[in-house]
């Protein structure tokens, strides 16, 4: 009997324990936003993040660039109040903001823009993003240590007040650029005091609307305030709480508990339960980004042929993709580059609209010239990274294809393997997606420049290379926008790529908030964000 | 018994190392590599990346550096989670495991022992059907579904408790976690003491029992229980190993800084030296939970002793 008891003594003991764990939860301010992320911050050093939408989120409400970005996704004056740009558009002269200090009461100096910069392009801190700030002079050389870091385009002048940089050659998106994190700068006197710790919670620095001051891995970022900021009497919220919810459903079901204010992705399966349940708090909105599939172009591919690649552009229905199969979380797309890109007009892919009995019997022809037929038929190996959407689009596209004879072997793998599959060029065809970096078409041209790194299906055009060599260089707008679009063109005559469909930025948002938009970078700074009364 | 268990860490030893070195060349085997990404990096940053984090060096020699780190107790930066070592990854999200997991495997003690000992004691009844029914129900369930619908019944639709999140280990916010984690433990536990129970109860001492005229209660308690304890508790071994490790689904799901979904996310990242930390930290549990469970035994059955 006796042991019994300690046993059941023992339980009762441990049990009541745990209830009495009534842990001091984070205090419920009435102006604390709780935002569910989609991903782990890798990093507050700038130099150090993988380039998730999550991290940006934090990362633009505790950093302040030169310039920042209003709820639109307008650009405005940030830590540099006014510029000058020169004739040539090779040098740029930022004024910095008086009396913008870090969280400490440091002031931001120009030097600290400097510093960061290195930073970011120093071979040691092997940033993946370094490529962003290449327009600056000599930032290539310095990123593979073939020049030394003082000798990158940038200086401080006047003490710290003007910063100064000097472009390869002149940049039409290089303002745009200065609101993406790998511009953001990085306090110089608190690297200096703590070397690699400075990123911890007890001793880093920032210079944005918030300041962090909690971290719990995985489950909670916690930011507050900062009293510093110049702007800080404009701030409405006392902090704001990330939270890791990469499970979207269960971030939804913490959303309509309202345990949560934002999320900032849901799951395009839920759309329409969502416009229907919750259409106030329901955002779908168009982002500047593409999801495409890859065309192998090497030899030997049956993509090669560009009879094949516009046979398989011929047959695909988008609008069915988009309004059926993603149940309208998805626009169709007939190019590479988005709408509501900046100075751009959206281009069209020829002949893959209207009529489809036409078009079916124009791709059979096609098939039939480039010598596929019954007794030879198009087999081709179609590989996307595994999640659910691109299954449902990869099943709905082979069925697309089934018409025209094609058999398509499906290979999903996960992430890393698919983007190194596609880096070795082992695939006929292939998903891919890609969500601008800044504002500018150029950006998703890229992707079809010979050479780059990103262009998987190693398409390559001289004509096209040249087209976009010469908008590089020119600096009167529409010129280079004439020239931009005129090289999309050449590519989509081409059929390089099968365009399929442009991405919308899904957001849940409680609809008792102000001072959130919708807009195509899907950037919302808290800073500008308040409860309604 | 003393000599006995540390004849056993000892052993643990080369038992460690051989599934360190396993994994560490198995993870190196499998087909990309931390940095590769939707976006391709330009070659000379991924240069640099490799050089920062010695992965340009022969494998022999990373090895050999990383077996060198670890007998020093560094475990190494993450490479995906920069701002933190792996070490701190593991100190702040084993608690939390540990508690949710912990938690978990007491209720379903709790609940599935007494489950199985009446399904054995009134066995081919009404109640045992129920009792065995219910437990199979538990087993076929799989987490994700069982852990959504008591996140939307409990914390959506009726708004009990929290949906989701930890909250710095709130007891509201542990309830949902432990119960969706519990559930297949119930069910296995419940079975196996049934299953124990009934051939325990049909062995020649219970029956000497029964004979020398003590009640039914007597013989359940004092003679059938302990010795029925005996294959739950060598299952207790790398099972509560495992439960206190974390559930990548459940965490997932409800928003808990465990470290179970470092098991899966790291290896997805290819984050090397997370994964190899988890391994180690895993490993070297199984190692402890099995030799605490085998001195269980002793206590359990006199006639297993250690001694010389």
């Amino acid at each position: 009997m006796l042991r019994q008891s300690h046993t059941l003594l023992g339980a009762l003991a441990l049990s009541s324990l745990s209830l009495t764990t009534l842990a001091v939860a984070t205090p419920a301010q009435a102006e604390t936003l709780d935002i569910g992320v989609m991903g782990e911050l890798a990093s507050f050093d700038t130099s150090q993040v993988s380039g998730g939408v999550w991290e940006s989120q934090i990362l633009m409400d505790v950093y302040e660039g030169l310039l920042k970005e209003n709820p639109e996704g307008e650009i405005m004056p940030g830590m540099a109040t006014d510029w000058d740009i020169s004739e040539d558009g090779k040098t740029y002269t930022f004024r910095l903001r008086e009396g913008a200090t870090w969280s400490d009461g440091e002031p931001v100096t120009a030097e600290d823009f400097v510093f960061g910069w290195q930073h970011l392009l120093d071979p040691a801190s092997a940033s993946k993003y370094a490529y962003l700030l290449y327009p600056i002079k000599n930032a290539k050389a310095v990123n593979t240590g073939d020049k030394p870091l003082d000798a990158l385009g940038v200086t401080s002048l006047d003490g710290g007040k003007t910063l100064q940089v000097h472009l390869e050659s002149p940049t039409p998106y290089f303002l745009q650029l200065l609101t993406h994190y790998t511009a953001y700068p990085v306090p110089k006197h608190a690297v200096e005091k703590y070397g690699d710790d400075w990123v911890k919670m007890n001793n880093i620095v920032t210079n944005g609307a918030f300041k962090p001051v909690e971290w719990i891995s995985q489950s909670r970022i916690s930011v507050e305030k900062n009293p510093e900021y110049y702007d800080a009497d404009e701030v409405s919220l006392d902090g704001v709480n990330y939270f890791n919810t990469e499970d979207r459903n269960a971030a939804i079901s913490r959303f309509r508990a309202g345990e949560l204010d934002i999320i900032r992705d849901y799951p395009s399966s839920r759309y329409q339960w969502l416009e229907k349940n919750l259409p106030e708090a329901t955002h779908l909105s168009p982002m500047l980004g593409s999801y495409y599939y890859v065309l192998n172009a090497r030899d030997g591919r049956p993509t090669a042929d560009k009879r094949v690649r516009e046979a398989l552009n011929l047959v695909i229905r988008r609008k069915v993709l988009s309004k059926q199969i993603m149940a309208g979380s998805f626009k169709e797309a007939y190019s590479l580059v988005p709408p509501g890109t900046s100075h751009y007009d959206v281009q069209h892919m020829d002949g893959v609209e209207g009529d489809y009995a036409k078009r079916l019997a124009k791709a059979k022809q096609l098939l039939k010239k480039a010598g596929y037929g019954p007794d030879h038929p198009l087999n081709l190996g179609l590989r996307y990274n595994t999640s659910d959407e691109h299954k449902k689009i990869a099943i709905a596209i082979a069925a697309m294809w089934k018409p025209l004879g094609v058999n398509v072997e499906m290979t999903n793998a996960e992430a890393t393997v698919h983007y190194q599959t596609l880096q070795q060029g082992d695939f006929d065809v292939a998903r891919a997606g890609w969500i601008a970096d800044y504002n500018d078409a150029q950006n998703f041209l890229s992707l079809l420049r010979s050479g780059v790194g990103n262009n998987y299906g190693a398409y390559s055009n001289p004509a096209y290379d040249k087209l976009l060599d010469r908008a590089a260089s020119t600096q009167d707008l529409d010129k280079r926008e004439a020239l931009l679009e005129k090289a999309e063109n050449v590519a989509l005559d081409d059929y390089a790529l099968v365009p399929l469909l442009y991405y919308v930025t899904r957001n849940l948002v409680d609809p008792s908030i102000r001072g959130w938009q919708d807009n195509a970078e899907d950037d919302h700074p808290s800073r500008w964000v308040s409860f309604a009364e | 018994m003393l000599t006995y268990t540390l004849k056993r860490l000892l052993a643990a030893i080369p038992t460690l190392l051989i599934v360190i070195t396993i994994s560490f060349f198995l993870m190196r085997v499998a087909p990309g590599g931390p940095f590769d990404g939707e976006r391709q990096l330009p070659p000379e940053i991924e240069a640099n990346l490799k050089a920062a984090y010695h992965l340009d060096e022969p494998l022999p020699m990373q090895y050999l550096r990383y077996m060198g780190n670890l007998l020093q107790g560094d475990f190494g930066p993450s490479f995906k989670y920069k701002d933190f070592s792996v070490t701190e990854l593991i100190a702040q999200g084993f608690p939390v495991s540990l508690e949710i997991g912990g938690l978990a495997m007491l209720l379903a003690l709790l609940l599935g022992l007494p489950m199985g000992i009446i399904a054995a004691v009134r066995r081919n009844s009404a109640v045992d059907y129920a009792v065995m029914g219910t437990a199979l129900a538990g087993i076929a369930v799989p987490n994700f579904v069982i852990a959504p619908i008591l996140a939307l019944v409990f914390g959506v639709l009726l708004a009990w408790l929290p949906a989701g999140g930890w909250n710095g280990g709130a007891w509201p916010n542990l309830v949902l976690p432990v119960i969706a984690l519990s559930i297949q433990q119930i069910a296995y536990i419940a079975r196996m003491m049934r299953a124990s129970m009934i051939e325990v109860l049909g062995s020649h001492y219970i029956r000497t029992a029964r004979a020398k005229g003590l009640s039914e209660r007597q013989v359940i308690w004092r003679h059938a229980i302990r010795p029925a304890l005996l294959p739950v508790t060598s299952y207790l071994g790398p099972a509560i190993a495992g439960i206190i490790t974390g559930s990548v689904v459940i965490e997932q799901i409800f928003g808990i800084p465990g470290i179970g979904r470092y098991f899966v996310q790291a290896a997805l990242n290819r984050d090397y030296t997370l994964v190899m930390g988890t391994v180690v930290f895993y490993g070297a549990l199984i190692v402890l939970m099995n030799l605490l469970v085998d001195l269980l035994y002793s206590a359990l059955d006199p006639q297993i002793r250690y001694d010389d």
